[in-house]
């Protein structure tokens, strides 16, 4: 059952007062960086999104994107000079814990839903590394977590959608029967319309406890043999490249538990919980490279050379940095870039270009994580495909940073790899065709799903995504 | 699988073959998740994968610990009883031979078998009886030697060290006795295995899954002492009382 059942029928009757005209406001990518001028409405129901388009939609020049909770790092949940549709407030969801599925608005977090299924015996099937992403932004990127290989993407796990298109008509959506215009939205990046609620498929779980394997390894190489060895779903690499370029790092393999009934379901919590943040103006210059390295020294020496079977809970593990809130801010004023590409199994090569590449750069990277991926799912945007995937946080203000990734785009295109749009505040419109073959097939679809060019992102325009505005 | 389910046992001296003789003896008769600490992260590492692929033992972790650093010794410990949250079974485990020599023995040689034998293990049955005492359950296992009853001239140094060894763990379980904590101490003979490959057996030579096998049953009993093969204890109980001059003549 949707949340909303008939957005079409009562936008007539929506009060079309100031507050829908949206509000002046300045706004940034996660990543931060500079802001951006918008027009912005804070959603309270899922008719205002109809009824402040409805104003917006005949302005000259009119376009618009939606918006969750803001965490992608670049430029993908907004519009400079546009509308932008603020979801987040949009937080209703009902779970069926007999048939195992959740039916959530747009703005429902990956967290606020963990906090309720997870005690019921419940797991959201893909989690990213940030509990306070929404629903709507999670099939939008058509996100993974840790446990590509078992479970694949986000997108996967949903049955049906509710989407709100450019003409003001409310679209259920489901793999089987709207396979095209599905898949254009799963991974669509917000472009083939508004998200308003999804019911996703979960999966059984009987506890809040992970039970982690840790290895240390010593370089690149250790790395991807640990990630492929036998063991749980949840399989991440951290690698420490400041630390003489070797690439040596900790890889974890975690699985959910059988508790017997009753036992230590107390220990685990499905969420993190903020344990402090960052002030808003932190001084730049206090993350650099010595005071990383230091850290992920620290960060190297406590881990366990190899450790088998340590209960974590679900949040503690799959969320570390939502202990930090506002850690972007830790990059000073300018912020960070996120950088993640894959490439496909065979082409582990290019994994050693990149970091030779970088280190070779004064690019300093502190954060690199490395994944395995299975096999890529049929959306035309969806970001993974089967080999490795290596994220790299360097510093957006770090000189020489535009060619190294000019470099590793053509580097990764080259092997038929890719970088993920949610993530990217770089890639240019020649690279996203080569690196996004089919380019053409998203682009049919979603022109026949907003004729008019209504939904545009700074980050379509950029790359291409979306053509130019027509005249 | 089952959350922290099984005897949690910690080698200390995670290399060792008899200590993991013990850990694969004990995990055939129960689930056992366990935890080895040395020196050197690769060999413990492997030891740990064989224990894990033969199926004696789920959950094999690794911690490191040098045992030649004795400042260390209290915060390594620590780590480990809090990582894991406390062991039901710590097996004390580390040791050398060195050459069998008594008085010709080369002096650095000499030094360096009292030091890890006595120093650096007595140190560390001194931290992990702590720990225990603070956990208020467990059992220590301190393997020991026949050498310690009553040391030959060809064994001189080794068998004085595991001599204070041994001392060291009976007088400390009279300590602990009341609050619950056992300490076991095990007296192998001669055993065939790494650390004596290439010298002659003595008579009654014994191996390391002797050992674990002996060892393994006197944790069931009362037991605080352990011989292996078990008549040493007897050969002992009389070696130990024969008059010096005809002692010294035994072709030992």
């Amino acid at each position: 059952m949707p949340p909303s059942k008939a957005v079409a029928a009562i936008a007539d009757e929506a009060p079309g007062g100031a507050r829908l005209d949206g509000t002046p406001a300045s706004i940034q990518g996660w990543g931060g960086g500079g802001r951006t001028p918008v027009t912005l409405v804070r959603a309270r129901a899922a008719d205002d999104l109809d009824a402040a388009l409805a104003s917006w939609r005949d302005s000259p020049g009119a376009g618009a994107v939606a918006r969750g909770m803001g965490r992608s790092y670049g430029d993908a949940a907004q519009l400079t000079g546009g509308l932008v549709l603020d979801t987040s407030a949009l937080k209703h969801f009902d779970v069926d814990p007999i048939g195992g599925t959740v039916t959530a608005e747009a703005g429902a977090t990956i967290g606020e839903l963990l906090s309720v299924v997870v005690p019921a015996g419940w797991m959201v099937p893909v989690v990213p590394g940030t509990q306070h992403v929404t629903v709507g932004g999670a099939i939008a990127a058509d996100i993974h977590g840790k446990n590509h290989g078992r479970a694949g993407t986000f997108g996967t796990h949903v049955e049906a959608l509710g989407l709100l298109t450019s003409g003001g008509e409310l679209l259920e959506l489901e793999p089987g029967r709207d396979r095209e215009r599905f898949s254009a939205t799963t991974g669509g990046m917000g472009l083939s319309g508004v998200i308003l609620w999804a019911r996703i498929r979960l999966l059984a779980v009987s506890g809040a406890l992970l039970s982690v394997d840790t290895d240390r390894v010593a370089d690149l190489e250790g790395a991807l043999s640990a990630l492929a060895a036998p063991g749980g779903e949840y399989r991440v690499a951290w690698l420490d490249l400041l630390g003489g370029g070797s690439g040596r790092g900790i890889v974890t393999r975690a699985r959910h538990v059988d508790l017997p009934a009753g036992a230590e379901t107390a220990r685990g919590r499905a969420g993190a919980v903020a344990r402090a943040t960052v002030p808003a103006r932190w001084p730049a210059g206090l993350l650099r490279p010595a005071t990383v390295r230091a850290f992920n020294e620290l960060r190297f020496r406590i881990a366990p050379h190899r450790e088998r079977g340590r209960l974590e809970a679900i949040g503690a593990h799959m969320f570390p940095l939502d202990v930090l809130d506002a850690w972007p801010r830790l990059y000073g004023p300018r912020g960070l870039v996120q950088y993640q590409l894959v490439v496909p199994a065979g082409q582990e090569h290019a994994l050693h270009s990149v970091l030779d590449r970088l280190h070779r750069s004064r690019v300093p990277c502190y954060l690199a994580v490395l994944k395995d991926f299975g096999a890529a799912n049929e959306a035309p945007l969806s970001f993974p495909l089967r080999g490795w995937t290596l994220a790299l946080d360097m510093p957006r203000a770090a000189p020489g940073l535009g060619e190294l990734l000019d470099g590793f785009d053509e580097l990764v295109a080259g092997v038929g790899g890719r970088v993920y749009l949610a993530k990217d505040s770089h890639l240019r419109p020649a690279t996203l065709a080569a690196m996004y073959p089919r380019l053409g097939e998203w682009r049919r679809v979603r022109d026949e799903l907003d004729p008019d060019g209504l939904w545009r992102s700074d980050l379509g325009v950029r790359t291409g995504l979306i053509p130019p505005r027509p005249q | 699988m089952s959350a922290n389910a099984g005897t949690r046992v910690l080698l200390v001296g995670g290399t060792s073959e008899i200590g993991l003789a013990i850990v694969r003896r004990l995990g055939m008769r129960e689930p056992v998740r366990a935890v080895l600490m040395g020196r050197d992260p690769a060999a413990l590492a492997a030891a740990a994968d064989a224990l894990e692929r033969e199926h004696h033992a789920a959950a094999v972790s690794v911690q490191p610990l040098d045992a030649a650093q004795l400042s260390a010794h209290e915060s390594a410990v620590a780590d480990a009883f809090e990582r894991f949250e406390g062991f039901d079974l710590v097996v004390l485990a580390i040791g050398v031979l060195g050459a069998q020599a008594g008085l010709d023995a080369d002096p650095a040689q000499a030094a360096e078998v009292m030091r890890v034998n006595f120093v650096d293990t007595g140190s560390l049955l001194l931290e992990l009886l702590r720990r225990l005492r603070a956990q208020r359950h467990g059992t220590l296992v301190v393997l020991s030697s026949v050498a310690a009853e009553r040391a030959r001239a060809g064994n001189a140094v080794y068998g004085a060290a595991k001599a204070g060894l041994d001392a060291l763990a009976q007088g400390l379980a009279d300590a602990t006795a009341a609050t619950g904590i056992r300490v076991l101490v095990v007296r192998p003979g001669f055993v065939r295995g790494r650390m004596t490959a290439g010298l002659k057996p003595a008579p009654m030579a014994t191996t390391p899954d002797a050992v674990a096998d002996a060892t393994v049953r006197a944790l069931d009993t009362r037991a605080h002492t352990v011989w292996v093969p078990g008549r040493l204890r007897f050969v002992f109980a009389l070696l130990r009382h024969l008059p010096r001059p005809i002692y010294r003549r035994l072709p030992l």
